[in-house]
């Protein structure tokens, strides 16, 4: 969100306001009425329009930091670290492609798109994804000949907008991607706002320049399971059955979403839970709507075993992954792989302390910034002003990005290794336990130091 | 505005390879087609209501459906000239690029839909949501349309020679509609707009190319407002 009054950003009152001087004042701020909250309403006042803005949810909901492994000891074998094998690889779509993607990490890049990113940004992806073996996605805007030039592995977007979508980019995708929601807004369709829409953005979209974009959230020519089944069947004779098609589902009701996108012939099954980004939605869609991934991901897995398609049909899982043990958890829990969206971009340099001032002229501050509809980003990623996007390079990006995705993968290799694990893929719910009993229910893993996973004794989900 | 438009074929004669879908599957005819070079001419026997019927053509090809398609035919087209003898399905030409589909029967629902460019005829009657989202193609239906259609379209000119059904045209973009009958309801941001001797031009040259001779001066030019191009407080309740 944007603050209209700037000495009272959250960077001023973090600095000059922090909270123990407050207190012993004997002033207490009230959980219900926080600042944040405050602010909300005054704003709501002010404009008279809801709040739109980029991230995912800012609440806290149950995450994988509730969850941790049991290491191996005496009744199971570690691995050696760097001398014992620990596989990261993971092919997708091989139910029914004759072309399935082959990645030699589990961690993929989550489909943004061009509009939303600079082509810089884009083309830092997919230079990042390239050298450690991974896939991009493009987004809500079509593809880039810099996005599809430097991407090895490409997953093209065909989303209720298809905005830019023709068979020749079909033809050139590596996978495609029906896309039926986003965790950050289940049941909403895309926006961008008007200072994004620039005269390249607005004719890949065939839009007008410069009007605040709406993207419808139903698909034109199909609605249903049944109806999906025949549009996967024609993309795939379009394609000659050659290209992994994937379904992406905002989580709300994954169990039966990943079972009917399974019935309707997806070779992968992408289930983004509540956390995960968002170029631009309303806050109150973002922090209301959908269920955390936690919870999202047993429910997929379950659909999956009872169809006798776990590891037939891939579950990948995004929604507020940043670190390798994230990724680790998420696969124990069942994924075959993850996707990053926010990381990657806080990776390429978002929110990052270095523009710390400019930040603040924007009534924001550096580890709070969120304004990506907004297309004045400091740090070149979500702008199409061309003097930001300058600031982005794309092959220091892309460096960037290399750098990331191996940490991620080595530290997910450190924690599989310490279970005993000589693949990513074989961790399993039995190396976890969880913090909570939310948490515990959610993954349904038992409560550390029990053997209690609530939430079992009754109806299934 | 331009005022080209691709026309109707008239058909190629040349050497004809023919599918009789009661032997041959819908993957063979799709892979023939694929592999197909421009001047090509193809016939589909039997169709039989069958889905994803030539669809994905990257040629000058001829195509000609003897009978009901299912969903989709001639989806994505890209240059391809198809005539359907019969109905067709759901998103019948959805996405084509170029090229024309000709449709002899009535079309299902989202006839057209988001199609970029090309010719869509259809000399019967459309369901709901004929050129959803469309992105530049002209459409021509001979008869009536459902509700919701050219909903949110972007570009391109909708013709129907009968009535439209509620909602015609809500959320549009740029795409310019013709109508000669009545509209049952406009959508948000859909309003009749004045038939300046630049539109009779066109529609004169979209209903020429759809084999029509209807007079121009008979219709109604519907468009957008462009109320909702920008969030605006005062239009919240159109949202
Ligand atoms: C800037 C931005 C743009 C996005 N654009 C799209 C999009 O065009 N299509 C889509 O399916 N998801 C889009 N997403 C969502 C991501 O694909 C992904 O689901 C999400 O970012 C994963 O959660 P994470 O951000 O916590 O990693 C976008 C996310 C961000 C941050």
């Amino acid at each position: 969100m944007t603050l209209t009054v700037p000495d009272q950003s959250p960077a001023a009152s973090a600095c000059s306001l922090a909270a123990p001087s407050l207190a012993a004042l004997g002033l207490r701020e009230s959980a219900t009425f926080d600042r944040a909250t405050i602010a909300d309403i005054q704003r709501a006042a002010e404009t008279g329009i809801y709040d739109i803005r980029g991230w995912g949810a800012k609440r806290h909901v149950p995450h994988f930091d509730d969850l941790l492994f049991l290491g191996a000891s005496m009744s199971r074998y570690p691995l050696e670290g760097y001398r014992e094998k620990c596989g990261t690889d993971v092919v997708l779509g091989d139910r029914y492609a004759s072309r399935p993607l082959h990645l030699d990490t589990v961690v993929t890049i989550a489909g943004m798109s061009f509009g939303a990113l600079s082509a810089n940004a884009k083309e830092a992806l997919g230079r990042g994804a390239s050298e450690v073996g991974t896939s991009t996605t493009t987004g809500d805007g079509g593809m880039t000949p810099e996005e599809r030039g430097q991407s090895r592995h490409l997953v093209y977007q065909y989303l209720p907008s298809r905005y830019g979508m023709n068979p020749d980019d079909l033809r050139k995708a590596d996978a495609i991607e029906v896309v039926l929601g986003q965790g950050a807004k289940p049941g909403g369709g895309g926006m961008l706002l008007g200072q994004k829409i620039t005269e390249r953005v607005a004719g890949m979209r065939t839009l007008p320049v410069g009007i605040d974009q709406r993207s419808a959230c139903r698909h034109p020519d199909w609605t249903g399971p049944d109806d999906l089944e025949i549009k996967i069947a024609e993309l795939r004779e379009i394609t000659d059955w050659e290209k992994p098609i994937y379904v992406k589902i905002g989580a709300s009701r994954p169990y039966y979403d990943t079972a009917l996108a399974v019935k309707a012939g997806a070779d992968v099954v992408v289930v983004d839970g509540m956390q995960g980004g968002t170029a631009a939605t309303q806050q109150v869609f973002i922090e209301n709507v959908g269920i955390p991934t936690l919870a999202a991901i047993p429910q997929a897995v379950q659909a999956l075993q009872e169809l006798g398609m776990h590891r037939k049909v891939q579950l990948i899982v995004s929604g507020g992954i940043r670190t390798g043990a994230d990724v680790a958890k998420a696969m124990a829990l069942g994924a075959d792989a993850v996707a990053i969206g926010t990381a990657a971009l806080i990776a390429l340099g978002d929110n990052s302390p270095r523009y710390a001032d400019e930040y603040a002229r924007l009534g924001s501050a550096a580890g709070f910034y969120d304004d990506f509809q907004d297309g004045r980003d400091p740090a070149g990623i979500s702008t199409q002003d061309p003097e930001l996007a300058k600031r982005l390079d794309p092959v220091a990006g892309g460096r960037r990005i290399a750098n990331y995705l191996r940490v991620l993968t080595m530290e997910a290799q450190t924690i599989a290794r310490a279970c005993g694990k000589a693949h990513l893929r074989n961790l399993e719910p039995e190396d976890l336990v969880a913090l909570t009993v939310e948490s515990a229910a959610m993954a349904r893993v038992p409560l550390a130091g029990t053997s209690w996973i609530p939430g079992t004794g009754g109806a299934g989900c | 505005m331009t005022t080209t438009v691709d026309s109707i074929p008239v058909s190629a004669g040349a050497e004809t390879e023919v599918f009789d879908l009661k032997i041959d599957d819908v993957r063979t005819l799709n892979r023939a087609i694929h592999q197909a070079s421009d001047g090509q001419s193809f016939t589909v026997d039997n169709p039989g209501g069958k889905h994803s019927l030539a669809v994905g053509i990257n040629a000058g090809i001829d195509v000609e459906i003897n009978g009901h398609a299912g969903y989709y035919a001639a989806g994505m087209n890209q240059g391809g000239r198809v005539t359907i003898l019969g109905n067709a399905g759901v998103g019948v030409a959805e996405n084509m690029m170029s090229g024309t589909v000709h449709v002899t029967g009535d079309a299902s629902q989202s006839a057209g839909a988001t199609a970029h460019g090309g010719l869509l005829v259809i000399d019967g009657n459309a369901s709901a949501r004929c050129g959803i989202s469309m992105k530049g193609v002209d459409i021509v239906v001979g008869g009536s349309i459902g509700h919701m259609s050219a909903f949110m379209a972007q570009a391109g000119r909708l013709v129907v020679c009968g009535d439209a059904g509620e909602a015609l045209g809500d959320s549009i973009y740029e795409a310019r509609i013709y109508v000669k009958g009545t509209v049952a309801s406009l959508g948000a941001d859909c309003i009749a707009k004045e038939m300046r001797p630049e539109h009779l031009l066109e529609l004169r040259g979209l209903l020429h190319a759809a084999g029509r001779d209807d007079d121009p001066a008979g219709f109604t030019r519907y468009g957008s407002a462009r109320t909702l191009y920008n969030f605006h407080v005062d239009n919240s309740s159109a949202y």
